[in-house]
């Protein structure tokens, strides 16, 4: 690997990329074994500093770390200190006093876990900063494309939905366009990043030509705990221009492979008819975001310091 | 010096028969008996000796491929991160007796790690190791290989170097004995 921390795909190389998921496959096959844990962290605590809510990346995190026999310890913004006024710096310096190793850090600040990089010696594994990047969500992403059609490279990936508050959005165009992919990104104009072409992804204001032109939809949910405004009429007006359907779907002359970050709103962005037919693999995902997690904790943990 | 050889390709092939033999002394018909080739390097050698075993005993023999990295004592220890291999292995190892195989024996270590590896996939019977090149007073761990091709003498700042024909630019089976800095 060619850095210490995992702050963001950006910083990272199409060989550490590929170094990690050829990690990460080793580790699928280890926890589809009868005994689902490997010794190789077992003197490595890791601290789980969660700022912000999370369900599915919290969970993968730990389960990451106690298959790989990391000691983890939990700490969540809302029943802590930070509540009387305690700085972010203090905040890790004083989980760090206690002789830990790593810490995997969500934070609704963009740039935090850059922050604390340049302010401390630990490894840090950023676990979404705000909307800038979630690294591990986006290598999960592209291990279960890779896995599903074999390859990243010339594959046409549409990112679909809500793109101006999706951290996943921004590192999914870094790993693909790293690994080859083509990428297009579409959603109501309102919530399309002003100069997001300058990335080189194509925009599509169209759902349906989106969906006709790619291999891969990718698609996002509406984020509307960041949405501070009316960026749509309606999550109703919205279903129905951009929400996917199977009737959608099979109206393709072709049958495209559907993903989602979760949590899903159904009706919403996604149909049940989608989110639970063959064509989805949100659950894949899942299943390949802790081995990807455990590919990313190791490698970082594994060089000497 | 420049590189010595150890073992040339008609040596090779007897000593591999005698161990072929050897295993069949003590396993018989292999009823019982897996053979695990630890990756990265041993897995040539574990199919050489698994295609050798089947010509001489007529029939099938269970082989797997067992990777250690995950369970190394070195981890943190090093410059870089050991790359991982595939562990392959389609059958179950509880209650079966199994035969790991190496090209090298030199510290011990990664036997070590293998053993732990292998628990992963359940009780064996009982477990015993072959190597084709044992390095003499270098043990660091209380391991010994229970087959043994070659036993050598060799200094820290040497390295067996092992060729397999059929492996990138290689077309005959050759062990070199060479310093580490060539």
């Amino acid at each position: 690997m060619s850095t210490k921390h995992l702050l963001g795909i950006k910083g990272l190389s199409a060989d550490d990329i590929q170094l990690i998921f050829e990690t990460a496959d080793e580790f699928k096959d280890v926890i589809n074994r009868p005994i689902k844990k490997v010794p190789s962290l077992r003197d490595i605590t890791i601290a789980n500093v969660f700022f912000e809510n999370s369900t599915r990346t919290k969970l993968s995190f730990e389960l990451a770390e106690k298959r790989l026999s990391a000691d983890v310890i939990n700490f969540s913004s809302s029943n802590s200190s930070v509540k009387k006024g305690e700085t972010l710096l203090d905040t890790v310096n004083n989980i760090l006093s206690m002789k830990v190793d790593m810490i995997v850090m969500r934070h609704s600040s963009p740039g935090a876990p850059n922050f604390l990089a340049n302010h401390i010696d630990a490894n840090i594994v950023n676990a979404g900063d705000g909307t800038h990047e979630h690294p591990t969500q986006a290598l999960l992403d592209t291990f279960s494309i890779r896995e599903r059609l074999g390859d990243v490279a010339g594959k046409k990936v549409a990112i679909i939905g809500d793109i101006l508050h999706s951290r996943v959005a921004l590192s999914n165009i870094f790993a693909l366009q790293k690994l080859g992919a083509e990428v297009m990104v579409c959603g109501p104009i309102t919530l399309l990043p002003k100069y997001i072409d300058t990335l080189g992804v194509k925009v599509e204001l169209d759902v349906r030509k989106a969906l006709e032109w790619c291999d891969v939809a990718n698609v996002l949910r509406i984020q509307l705990e960041r949405q501070h405004i009316k960026y749509f009429p309606s999550l109703r007006e919205y279903s129905l221009y951009y929400g996917i359907n199977k009737a959608l779907l099979n109206s393709l002359d072709k049958e495209i492979t559907v993903m989602h970050p979760g949590p899903i709103n159904r009706g919403v962005e996604l149909a049940s008819d989608v989110a639970d037919s063959d064509q989805a693999i949100i659950l894949d995902q899942v299943e390949n975001g802790v081995a990807v997690r455990m590919a990313v904790l190791y490698l970082l943990a594994s060089v000497s310091k | 010096m420049q590189r010595r050889l150890l073992l040339g390709q008609p040596q090779l092939a007897i000593t591999i028969g005698r161990l072929c033999q050897e295993l069949i002394e003590n396993h018989q018909n292999f009823e019982n008996t897996v053979i695990l080739g630890m990756q990265p390097r041993g897995i040539y050698l574990a199919d050489r000796i698994v295609e050798r075993l089947e010509e001489f005993i007529g029939k099938k023999v269970d082989l797997g491929y067992l990777d250690a990295t995950f369970y190394r004592d070195d981890f943190r220890r090093r410059d870089s991160p050991v790359k991982a291999n595939e562990t392959k292995i389609d059958f179950l190892i509880e209650g079966k007796n199994v035969v790991l195989i190496d090209d090298v024996f030199y510290t011990g270590r990664s036997v070590r790690a293998a053993m732990d590896a292998m628990i992963a996939f359940g009780r064996p019977a009982r477990v015993e190791l072959l190597t084709l090149v044992k390095r003499k007073y270098a043990r660091h761990v209380p391991i010994f290989p229970d087959y043994v091709g070659k036993d050598v003498n060799t200094l820290d700042s040497q390295h067996v170097l092992v060729e397999w024909e059929g492996q990138e630019g290689i077309h005959e089976d050759n062990i070199w004995l060479k310093n580490k800095e060539e």
